[in-house]
């Protein structure tokens, strides 16, 4: 008995060496930040009034959120931004990859994929400076617009209604080739043999690219489309470099506003409330798509 | 090129050649518009300044130069704050350290959770679980107040020291682990091999792969960071290129022939290495995705 007790003991032990640098990491950097952000969430506390100096106002900075405009702002276009840019990305990706994996030899096919991965691995930075080039007035794009027939076209950038879409673009532009990859690989990973009873049928390829591809890929087009509303909730570096959330507010997105209200004007209760919305919104998405998970398992 | 040697592919049909020339013709000219961004930077960044928005694009500049990059390398003599060579040190030192620790961290972890039995694994397993819903936005600002109260903004240590936690390298490599057979493990421990031993010598070697998938992953990643060192690394000595190159294009956003220098000098080494390993990068890429 005396034994056993020593022997499970020193399994412990042995597991809590094993799992001590991530359970320290897990503690010090999420769980205590987690219960720190909420606590500083329900304060009017300023960084600039220093630490340990909060005044508790409950869920005064929660009521203060909605009749602020920018926040709606930030909230608002954060929306747009996930409803256009998944869904248009997605598909783009899909059909892409579907072409690429009918009609181009393997090599070929490897190589496509590759070149359009390339916008994913630069750093944000540098591929948000390059569009804000390309969208100056004397810029590439503006200048392909004209040639395309657009007679006026706006200073992208700096006008109110094409800041967001050309955001947008440029985000569909980075995320395509991840996208690309993904639905390639379970492309190839399909059964053939639907394919050849759809070929005795006589079934073209329009149906047979709606009617068998895509349902087949429903998995990872859940997949992607969670991961996708997740990470685009989260856009910043984007607009941080091409439009630092303007004109006006018309650019601001959530995470743009918590990094501006915490670290432009200190105001840390405030910013960890939007914080606090933005995980509320995230905890969502991710629990239906457990939820969703276990259904179809 | 014949079209009947094609090996089987998944949308395996009767393929038409002239369709089938049309398509890949337009798939080559989609991708080639999808890095157009990258070869105009690369073409403004050889221009003099006058010749950048000249029409038509010159995509072979007329008067090559490469005085965009040794300003942009220089500039720190005109008194500016920025250091590319600076930057691209503290980059690496970064990524590397981030890598080593955060690969670290999760193996270890992954390998508890996968062959070694204590008590309240299960609950740690749904805690664990639990962490991958908080975004690392949401701990930005406490993590923030921690580090400087602590004295430790402005040091690499702020941006390094978060990476021991990475749940999802966690749960890659407990899924790795998993796949090593149990026998390797007991036999070894019942010849007399401590765990940490069987841990080494035994069940690493055995995931080799996914250990390379995930460092170069992780790697991408901690070299592409913005939002955290934009929050953490203020002083210009300890900045990553992102960074740098921020800083850089908020000052001198109007010099584009410099800009496009200055991205070029942050992006195309990783083209280079990613061009060269794309073998481990794809691995990496579907290695994450399997998990959902």
């Amino acid at each position: 008995m005396q034994g056993k007790r020593k022997k499970e003991l020193k399994q412990s032990l042995t597991a809590a060496s094993f799992l001590a640098p991530s359970l320290l990491g897990l503690i010090l950097f999420s769980a205590v930040p987690v219960v720190f952000s909420m606590f500083i969430s329900l304060t009017d506390w300023n960084y600039v009034n220093g630490i340990g100096n909060w005044n508790f106002v409950w869920f005064e900075n929660f009521k203060k959120l909605w009749s602020d405009e920018w926040f709606r702002a930030s909230l608002c276009n954060t929306f747009v931004y996930t409803v256009v840019t998944v869904p248009i990305g997605l598909f783009l990706a899909v059909v892409i990859a579907a072409l690429i994996d009918q009609f181009c030899a393997k090599k070929l096919a490897g190589m496509l994929r590759v070149t359009m991965y390339m916008p994913k691995i630069c750093n944000i930075v540098a591929s948000a400076a390059v569009w804000t080039m390309l969208y100056s007035t004397y810029g590439p794009f503006t200048q392909l617009m004209k040639a395309l027939g657009w007679t006026d076209p706006p200073r992208f950038l700096a006008s109110y209604t094409w800041a967001l879409p050309a955001v947008m673009l440029m985000s569909i532009w980075q995320g395509l080739g991840y996208h690309v990859f993904l639905y390639s690989a379970s492309l190839t990973s399909l059964p053939k043999d639907i394919y050849e009873a759809a070929d005795l049928d006589g079934v073209n390829g329009i149906q047979r690219f709606f009617y068998i591809t895509l349902p087949q890929l429903k998995p990872t087009t859940f997949f992607l489309t969670v991961t996708g509303i997740i990470s685009s909730f989260k856009v910043f570096g984007q607009i941080n470099v091409m439009t630092h959330g303007g004109p006006g507010s018309s650019t601001y997105t959530l995470v743009y506003y918590i990094y501006k209200s915490a670290f432009t004007y200190y105001e840390m209760g405030y910013a960890s409330a939007v914080a606090m919305v933005l995980f509320a919104i995230l905890l969502c998405v991710t629990l239906y798509q457990w939820h969703h998970n276990k259904n179809n398992d | 090129m014949t079209t009947t040697t094609k090996p089987k592919n998944a949308l395996h049909i009767r393929r038409d050649t002239p369709v089938k020339v049309l398509f890949t013709i337009l798939l080559c000219a989609f991708a080639i518009i999808m890095i157009v961004p990258f070869i105009w930077m690369i073409s403004s960044s050889f221009k003099q300044q006058r010749d950048v928005m000249s029409i038509p694009i010159q995509w072979i500049p007329k008067n090559p130069t490469w005085d965009n990059f040794r300003k942009v390398l220089h500039i720190n003599s005109n008194g500016k704050d920025y250091h590319f060579m600076l930057a691209y040190w503290n980059s690496i030192k970064v990524s590397v350290l981030s890598t080593t620790v955060s690969i670290c961290s999760a193996m270890m972890a992954g390998y508890a959770f996968a062959k070694l039995r204590f008590r309240g694994s299960n609950v740690l397993f749904i805690l664990y679980l639990t962490q991958m819903m908080i975004p690392s936005q949401l701990t930005l600002i406490p993590r923030f107040v921690a580090f400087s109260s602590l004295n430790l903004t402005n040091t690499h240590f702020s941006i390094i020291a978060p990476k021991l936690i990475s749940v999802s390298a966690t749960f890659m490599m407990r899924q790795a682990f998993m796949g090593v057979p149990n026998e390797l493990r007991e036999s070894a421990l019942i010849d007399g091999a401590s765990e940490w031993r069987t841990f080494f010598n035994i069940n690493v070697p055995q995931i080799t792969p996914t250990i390379g998938a995930l460092v170069t992953t992780q790697f991408l990643d901690s070299w592409n960071s913005y939002l955290d060192p934009l929050v953490f690394l203020p002083d210009w000595r300890l900045q990553t290129l992102p960074i740098a190159l921020n800083q850089f294009v908020g000052e001198e956003g109007t010099a584009y022939n410099l800009v496009s220098a200055a991205c070029c000098l942050t992006v195309i080494p990783v083209f280079i290495v990613f061009l060269c390993g794309q073998k481990f990068f794809v691995k990496g890429l579907t290695v994450g995705a399997v998990k959902g």
